[in-house]
């Protein structure tokens, strides 16, 4: 028979906070263990209808709250460098009592799970969601390419929400070709969400070659974040360099909004979040505490129960903050700061910028054991600050592999680009990709019997 | 005695006659069986999304239009959150900030003191008007402890009217509800029957004396007719006039009417005020409105709403209904009222004048004083009259050309009020109630009565 589409027959993986029907989906939450979804997400029914193979749902910080993909019902994910050669060499263990096991690291987050998916070659793309830079994060420490298109790109009908007005599906692939498929298979007007742009999306190819010497890069100064390790920085200057050299503008840049991000960022995302949690009751669907009571008591145990710190802790700051003697002051001032974020990028990219540079993490993967030493909050804040000021902006972004670090783990840098021009955005990061030829993981125990397999040149649309 | 002057505020929501929902595709039906017009995003399944229903739109801005109102050409949708069994999403849908309409009035009739020869117009302002979802029907099962939900009229569109307080008595509040109600059933907006619950009144009812400011307020809910409102407001009133006399205070407060006892009552579940931690609603994007002169010239109005293409569509208000209605005939204004209040009674009229030579001046008394009372007598509506308008200008051209008497007219009526399917020709040949006008026949019946009287008594006296 005829193929049913370029997806057909090709594996891939789906973050559990994306419906799909007749199928679990718990968003790794007590809240929804058990909860069968009646009906698909419109990206995963474009995944489906083009004959992609859903292999299966995967682990995420729960209800993607989080920057580890430690924080879900189903436990921590891990990430598939820490059984590589390539990371095992450089972390040789200290004696042979030591469990082998506890130096393995993190994932980053909140789409862990997608991540590794696509990392360890049990699927060829992966759907994440990306609110303050879940898809990006995780894609630079398990080394993969984490798209974030721009807010209202890609429709979030049946993507089960954080925060409405930042979240965007993501997308995890091994090469950036390979996200512009998906992203051509993806994008367009979805009558069911009435945030996606009415405009006629054309789904392209990326171009072999560009021409560099066309392009402007800016270099953001407000992103030398006093945690970035000495590593990232080089590899950052080093990048920038090679834009140099091949004839690109390389600028500094100024988005001086950019340290209030974090804390706007904290204020709108724990406001909505209280908000889209409320229809967690126990009455229609979803856990149900065994309290008969009252129906107000019944919600609380239910509540408890259901859902962890985490988003308890974001609903009850959300609440506070949606008061109303207190939503002039947070939540509006957020909204206004917001605009500022936003308008410092307008500003940049109306001033002949073509694309940003930036690190998309402060250094490679943590140990495990290392990471949980600090809460989820502390954590998010940190991690989410290269990242998140593109959600803010609603701007497309990408990370792609650049390098292994030190300890043999990925690092990521990102680009970000100006609104609905995915196509300018890949292409630059096609190009980059092309020079740096990031190593591929050498997973252990897996017989090599046909490198070509493994090689990044070889893209979805060429099988 | 020192006076007090009563002010009486109106909140009413109008269920919007539309085939779909507010925001999503499941049907609008009154008495449906439970549970069965229920969309997933009704019952708020986590990652379903709103989508605006064009003709709830269409309605809300006729509506506005009829009332004077000015339509915000850029509206907005709100979360106003709160925990209850039949809001599923823990929160409603509203315009809070912006709503579609605002600024208009609505004009109305009283009689005074009962006499329907003195009216009075009135006009109360209206405040806004703002689209809004209704919630689902909790009910309570005392008996096992229990409440059931029904899910089937959450998500149907609302219009609240908001009308200030410029009322003064209950009188004139229903004499407001009614002419609105009439508005609304001639948009076809909304059907507005009370009785099913599409029209809700809640009253808002303060006293204080003239000069001073306005006294604490109390709202009164659970009024389920225009007759129980007017009751409602005017014992509201003597309420607090009677609690502030004695020396009391009044609470500002939520109180229920009880139909059976005749009074309010306080409806002390609710603990302080609710903070309702408004939030705008990210999923909807500001709601724009098009008139001639900003409508984009590539756009047809298919695509986009347009207000003065709804205001030219518009058809003639109740008010300029009545007008046209004395002008036309030279009835009284009083009369026109009557014949607009019945549901059919002006098609009525208007019929019956259009078949026969009786004077407009004349039918009149006919349809408001014999035709009417029968009904109301029977609890029938104009469209059950087992006597048609064909067959009442039948019997009143037999009037009009003097072929009966009015009396005999009168018998003919109640007659044809059997529904016999007899003509009133039929009928008065059958009763012999034709009017003799031969003079001779008229000598012969004189004679043969007075010769049966000369039988029976004797002698006859007669000079």
């Amino acid at each position: 028979g005829q193929p049913l589409g370029v997806l057909d027959g090709i594996p891939v993986a789906v973050k559990d906070n994306f419906n799909t029907a007749g199928i679990e989906t718990t968003c790794a939450s007590n809240m929804l263990k058990g909860y069968i979804s009646p009906y698909n997400a419109t990206v995963v029914q474009k995944l489906l209808d083009q004959g992609a193979v859903l292999l299966g749902k995967t682990n995420l910080d729960e209800f993607a709250m989080g920057s580890g993909s430690t924080d879900g019902v189903f436990g921590p994910v891990r990430n598939p460098w820490s059984y590589s050669r390539q990371y095992k060499e450089k972390n040789p263990p200290k004696s042979h009592s030591e469990n082998e096991d506890s130096e393995w690291v993190i994932t980053g987050g909140s789409s862990g799970g997608s991540a590794a998916a696509v990392s360890s070659f049990t699927c060829f793309a992966a759907l994440g969601s990306d609110t303050g830079g879940s898809t990006r994060n995780p894609a630079a420490h398990c080394g993969v390419v984490g798209l974030k298109p721009t807010y209202g790109l890609i429709s979030r009908h049946g993507l089960i929400p954080l925060v409405n007005s930042m979240d965007v599906p993501g997308i995890l692939t091994r090469c950036v070709d390979d996200a512009a498929v998906v992203l051509g298979l993806l994008a367009g007007h979805d009558p069911k969400d009435s945030t996606t742009i009415q405009d006629t999306f054309k789904p392209f190819e990326l171009p072999d070659s560009i021409d560099i010497r066309k392009l402007c890069i800016g270099i953001p100064k407000e992103y030398q974040v006093p945690g970035l390790s000495s590593e990232i920085q080089a590899l950052w200057s080093e990048v920038a360099e090679l834009f140099k050299d091949a004839g690109a503008k390389v600028i500094e840049v100024s988005l001086p909004h950019t340290p209030y991000s974090i804390v706007c960022y904290h204020v709108l995302c724990t406001a909505e979040v209280a908000s889209n949690m409320a229809r967690f009751d126990g009455l229609e669907y979803g856990h149900r505490a065994d309290m008969k009571q009252s129906t107000e008591s019944m919600y609380a145990a239910t509540r408890r129960e259901g859902f962890n710190d985490v988003v308890r802790g974001r609903i009850l700051a959300g609440n506070y903050f949606l008061l109303k003697e207190n939503y002039e002051n947070y939540f509006v001032k957020a909204q206004k700061v917001r605009r500022l974020i936003a308008n410092d990028f307008v500003k940049v990219f109306g001033s002949a910028v073509d694309i940003l540079l930036t690190p998309t993490t402060l250094s490679d993967a943590a140990p495990y054991v290392e990471f949980i030493k600090e809460d989820n909050r502390t954590r998010s804040a940190q991690d989410d600050i290269l990242t998140q000021a593109a959600n803010m902006a609603g701007l497309p972004a990408i990370s792609v592999p650049a390098a292994l670090s030190k300890r043999g783990l990925p690092l990521g840098l990102q680009f970000i680009g100006r609104s609905f021009q995915e196509k300018q955005l890949l292409s630059v990061a096609k190009w980059f990709e092309k020079q740096v030829k990031f190593p591929v993981i050498q997973l252990e125990d897996m017989k090599r019997h046909d490198c070509s397999v493994f090689q990044h040149q070889k893209s979805v649309s060429s099988l | 005695l020192a006076t007090w002057v009563p002010v009486v505020g109106l909140e009413i929501h109008a269920q919007i006659n539309s085939n779909s929902k507010l925001f999503s595709g499941s049907q609008v039906q009154f008495a449906a069986p439970p549970n069965s017009l229920v969309s997933f995003f009704d019952a708020s399944l986590p990652g379903t999304l709103p989508v605006l229903n064009r003709r709830c739109v269409e309605a809300a801005v006729m509506t506005g239009l009829a009332l004077n109102c000015s339509i915000n050409k850029k509206s907005l949708f709100d979360r106003k959150h709160y925990f209850y069994a039949d809001l599923p999403a823990g929160y409603q849908i509203t315009q809070q900030r912006v709503p579609i309409a605002v600024n208009g009035n609505l004009s109305y009739s009283l009689c005074i003191d009962n006499k329907m020869s003195q009216m009075v117009t009135k006009t109360v302002r209206i405040k806004q008007i703002q689209l809004e979802q209704d919630s689902g029907k909790s009910l309570h099962d005392d008996a096992r402890s229990q409440t059931l939900v029904d899910l089937n009229r959450a998500g149907v569109g609302l219009m609240e009217v908001v009308m200030e307080p410029d009322m003064c008595c209950g009188e004139e509040a229903a004499a407001a509800v009614r002419e609105l109600q009439l508005i609304l059933q001639t948009l076809g907006s909304s059907q507005a029957i009370m009785a099913e619950g599409q029209l809700r009144v809640d009253a808002n009812v303060s006293v204080h004396h003239p000069g001073e400011p306005y006294g604490v307020r109390t709202e009164v809910k659970n009024i389920n007719s225009v007759r129980f409102l007017a009751k409602a407001v005017d014992y509201e009133i003597r309420r607090q006039i009677e609690e502030l006399e004695n020396g009391g205070t009044i609470l500002n407060e939520t109180r229920a009417f009880d139909s059976k006892l005749g009074c309010t009552i306080s409806m002390r579940d609710k603990e302080g005020k609710q903070d309702y931690r408004f939030m705008p609603e990210p999923n909807l994007p500001p709601l724009i409105l098009y008139d001639a002169k900003s409508l984009p010239a590539n756009m047809n109005h298919q695509q986009v709403v347009n207000i003065d293409w709804i205001r030219e569509r518009l058809p003639d208000l109740p008010s300029v209904k009545r007008a046209k209605l004395v002008e036309l005939y030279g009835i009284l204004p009083e009369h026109s009222f009557t014949l607009l209040n019945e549901d059919g009674l002006a098609e009525y009229f208007e019929n019956v004048i259009k078949h026969t030579q009786m004077k407009p001046k004349k039918v009149i008394g006919w349809i408001l004083n014999d035709l009417l009372s029968y009904l109301k007598e029977h609890a029938l509506a104009v469209k059950d009259s087992p006597v048609s308008s064909f067959l009442l200008a039948d019997l009143l051209n037999l009037l009009e050309r003097r072929e009966i008497s009015s009396s005999a007219a009168k018998q003919v009526f109640e007659e044809l009020w059997k529904g016999e399917g007899k003509t009133p020709l039929e009928i008065v040949k059958e009763k012999q109630l034709e009017l003799l006008r031969d003079q001779e026949e008229l000598e012969q019946i004189c004679q043969a009565v007075i010769d049966r009287q000369e039988d029976e008594v004797g002698v006859g006296t007669f000079g």
